[in-house]
C-alpha cells in the first residue's frame, strides 16, 4: 500500500527542508509555551530546598553572592521580625561520581540547622544513600563549635555511609564548606556596620 | 595530569559499556567474531571523536549564542548522521582498504547511542577532574571522546574474544545466544567493577 | 490484524525487550528500581506512539532515499518535546533519567517501528501499534526494575520491606545485565511451553 515519491534531488531537498521547518515551528511553540513552567519549577526546587533547611521565617529570601577563596557561591538570607534567621548556602564537593551539590541551613547563631542534596550522582545502592535521613540527619542541629565535620575514620563525627567513605567525605567537606561561607557572609555585615574594614575573616 | 586522569576514568572507572550502558545494541550484535568486534571499535573510534569535536563546536558558536539550547537533541542527531554518511564517502575515495575493513559498520553507528550519549555528556555534564566541578573545555572534551571510545573497543574486543571461547563449549538450550553473553558482560562488567577508586 | 492483537502483540510475541532484544541501553541503564524503569518505559511510549502516527501520516509524501534522515528528524522533535514537557511538569523523574531521554532518539525500536510498521500502514494502526509495543517495553523494564530493586535494596516500588541492604550489586552494573539474562531465559521457557 507504499506509494514512494520518485527520488529526485529537487524533492529529496525540498522534503527535509520541509521536515526540519516544521519540526523546528513545532519545538518553537513548545518551547515557548513550556518556558515558564520549566522556570516555575526550577524556582520551586530552590524554595523547597530553602524551606527545609532554615527555620520558620517571613517574607520571600533574599538572594546574594559572596567570594570566598576564589571561589563565588550564592545564597539566601531568610529573615523574621526583621532581623535575619538564617541563611541557605549552595555549596559543593567532588564526590565518587562526580560532584555532590548541597543547600547547607546555617541559623543566625552558627548552628546547622539542616541539609538537603540539590544534585549527586552517586552509585546508587551505595553513595546514593547520602540523600537518606539516616546519613543526613546527622547534620540536623549540628553545632561546628562543639562538634568535627569530618567522618569518624579521619578522627571526625561523622558516621560514614557503609562502604561510601568517599560519599560522606564529600558530604562533610560540602557542609565544611558553608560554615567557612557562613563566617564570610556574618564577618562581611559586620564590617560592613563597623565601616569599611577590608578585613574579610577567613 | 588532568588529561591521564580523564583517560583512565574513561576508558576502566566509567567504561561507556560496562557502567554507562551506552552502545549496548553493537555490544551484543556484532561480538560474535574478533574480527568484527575490531572492525567495530574502528569505526566507533573514529566517529565518536569527529562527532564530539563537531557538536561541541555547534552547540558553543550556534546554539547557544542563538538561544536555541533546546535544538540540541535534533541538532546532534543530524550533524551525527551527516558526519557519518560524509566519513563514509571520504573512506570510499581515500582510503578503500580502511573503507573495506570499517564500511559496513559506518550505517549502524549512526543510532549507536554512545555517540549522540558522549556529544551530549561533555556539553551538559559537570566533570570533577582536578578539583572543581566544571563543564569540559574543547581539548579535554576530544580527549575525553578518544578515551571513552578506546573503552569502547577494549571492553568490545575483550567480549568477543570471550564470546568465541564460550561458542566452542555446550551451553544450556535455555541460555544459547544472548543470555549466555548477558551472564558473560555481567562478569565483565565486575571485573571492571575493580578499577573503581582508581580515580 | 485486529486493533487489540496490534496492542497485545507488543505484550509476548513480538515484546521489544525479551523476544526482539532491541533498545537495550535504557533497559539496562535504568531500571535500578522499578518506579525509574517504569518512567523510562512510559517516556518511550510517548515518543513511540506520536511518531508513528506523524510517521504514517506523512510517509507516502517522503521521497524513499532520504526516509530515514526525515524519521529521525520527526523522532528527535517529539523527543525535544518530551524532554521540554518533562522539564517543566516532572523536573524530578527527568533529572533521574538524565541522559537517556535524548537518547530516546537513537533507541532502535522507534525507528525499528517506524521502518517496519509505521511507514506502510494506517494512522490509527500505527497509533495502536506504538501503544502495543510501548506497553510492552514499558512491562519490560518495570518488571527488571522491580526485580532489581527487591534483590538489590529490599524493595517494591519505593516501600522498604527489609531493614539494611539487599544484594547491592544487583543495583550495579552487573547485576543489570545478570538480571536481564535470567529473564530472558525464563521468558523463553515460558513461550516455549505455550507455543507447544
Amino acid at each position: 500500500m507504499t506509494m514512494a515519491v520518485q527520488s529526485s534531488f529537487k524533492n529529496m531537498t525540498l522534503c527535509l527542508f520541509a521536515v526540519c521547518i516544521v519540526s523546528s515551528a513545532l519545538l518553537a511553540a513548545v518551547y515557548a509555551v513550556t518556558k515558564e513552567p520549566i522556570e516555575a519549577a526550577n524556582q520551586a526546587k530552590t524554595n523547597n530546598a530553602i524551606a527545609q533547611v532554615v527555620p520558620e521565617f517571613e517574607g520571600n529570601p533574599v538572594p546574594g553572592t559572596i567570594e570566598v577563596g576564589g571561589k563565588e557561591y550564592s545564597y539566601y538570607t531568610v529573615s523574621k521580625a526583621g532581623r535575619p534567621v538564617g541563611y541557605a548556602i549552595t555549596s559543593s564537593s567532588v564526590g565518587y561520581g562526580g560532584p555532590v551539590v548541597l543547600m547547607v541551613g546555617i541559623t543566625a547563631d552558627r548552628i546547622i540547622y539542616n541539609t538537603t542534596v540539590i544534585s549527586q550522582a552517586e552509585t546508587p545502592g551505595l553513595g546514593a544513600k547520602c540523600v537518606e535521613p539516616a546519613f543526613a540527619d546527622q547534620f540536623r542541629d549540628f553545632n561546628p563549635a562543639e562538634k568535627s565535620l569530618t567522618v569518624k575514620k579521619d578522627g571526625g563525627d561523622i558516621d560514614a555511609i557503609t562502604a561510601s567513605t568517599i560519599t560522606s567525605r564529600a558530604y562533610s567537606k560540602a557542609v565544611e564548606t558553608a560554615v567557612t561561607v557562613y563566617d564570610a557572609i556574618v564577618a562581611g555585615m559586620e564590617t560592613a556596620d563597623d565601616n569599611q574594614e577590608t578585613n574579610q575573616g577567613e | 595530569m588532568e588529561y591521564i586522569l580523564i583517560i583512565i576514568s574513561a576508558i576502566f572507572v566509567n567504561n561507556i559499556l560496562l557502567a554507562q550502558f551506552m552502545g549496548i545494541c553493537p555490544f551484543l550484535g556484532v561480538s560474535n567474531k574478533l574480527s568484527t568486534a575490531v572492525g567495530m571499535s574502528g569505526a566507533v573510534c573514529f566517529v565518536i571523536t569527529l562527532a564530539t569535536l563537531v557538536t561541541y563546536l555547534f552547540q558553543y558558536y550556534v546554539l547557544v549564542p542563538l538561544h536555541i539550547e533546546f535544538m540540541q537533541t535534533i541538532a546532534f542527531i543530524l550533524i551525527i548522521a551527516a558526519l557519518v554518511q560524509m566519513v563514509e564517502i571520504v573512506l570510499k575515495k581515500v582510503s578503500p582498504s580502511l573503507y573495506q575493513a570499517l564500511g559496513i559498520f559506518l550505517p549502524l553507528i549512526t543510532t549507536n547511542c554512545a555517540v549522540l550519549g558522549v556529544a551530549l555528556m561533555v556539553v551538559t555534564k559537570e566533570f570533577t577532574y582536578g578539583g572543581e566541578p566544571h563543564l569540559l573545555n574543547l581539548g579535554e572534551s576530544v580527549v575525553f571522546a578518544f578515551a571513552t571510545s578506546l573503552g569502547f573497543g577494549l571492553a568490545m574486543i575483550l567480549f568477543a574474544g570471550l564470546r568465541e571461547q564460550i561458542a566452542l563449549n555446550k551451553v544450556p538450550k535455555p541460555f544459547q545466544g544472548i543470555p549466555i553473553a548477558l551472564v558473560t558482560a555481567s562478569i565483565l562488567a565486575m571485573a571492571f567493577m575493580g578499577f573503581s577508586g582508581l580515580v | 490484524m485486529g486493533k487489540i492483537q496490534l496492542i497485545t502483540k507488543g505484550f509476548v510475541k513480538e515484546n521489544p525487550t525479551f523476544s526482539l532484544l532491541l533498545g537495550m541501553c535504557p533497559t539496562l541503564a535504568t531500571t535500578t528500581s522499578a518506579i525509574n524503569g517504569m518512567s523510562m518505559g512510559l517516556a518511550t511510549l510517548f515518543v513511540l506512539v506520536l511518531s508513528n502516527m506523524a510517521i504514517s501520516a506523512t510517509a507516502p509524501y517522503i521521497p524513499d532515499k532520504v526516509r530515514i534522515p526525515a524519521y529521525i528528524v520527526i523522532i528527535a522533535a517529539f523527543v525535544t518535546i518530551l524532554q521540554l514537557v518533562m522539564q517543566a511538569f516532572t523536573p524530578d523523574i527527568y533529572e533521574t533519567l538524565g541522559l537517556f531521554i535524548p537518547l530516546i532518539v537513537v533507541n532502535c525500536i522507534v525507528l525499528g517501528r517506524a521502518e517496519a510498521f509505521a511507514n506502510k500502514n494506517s494512522v490509527v494502526d500505527s497509533a495502536c501499534d506504538g501503544i502495543g509495543i510501548g506497553i510492552g517495553f514499558t512491562f519490560a523494564l518495570t518488571l527488571l526494575g522491580l526485580v532489581r530493586e527487591i534483590l538489590g535494596s529490599g524493595s517494591a516500588f519505593g516501600f522498604k520491606f527489609i531493614t539494611g541492604d539487599g544484594i547491592l550489586v544487583f543495583v550495579l552494573a552487573p547485576g543489570a545485565f545478570m538480571a536481564l539474562a535470567y529473564l530472558i531465559v525464563l521468558f523463553k521457557k515460558v513461550t516455549a511451553k505455550k507455543g507447544e
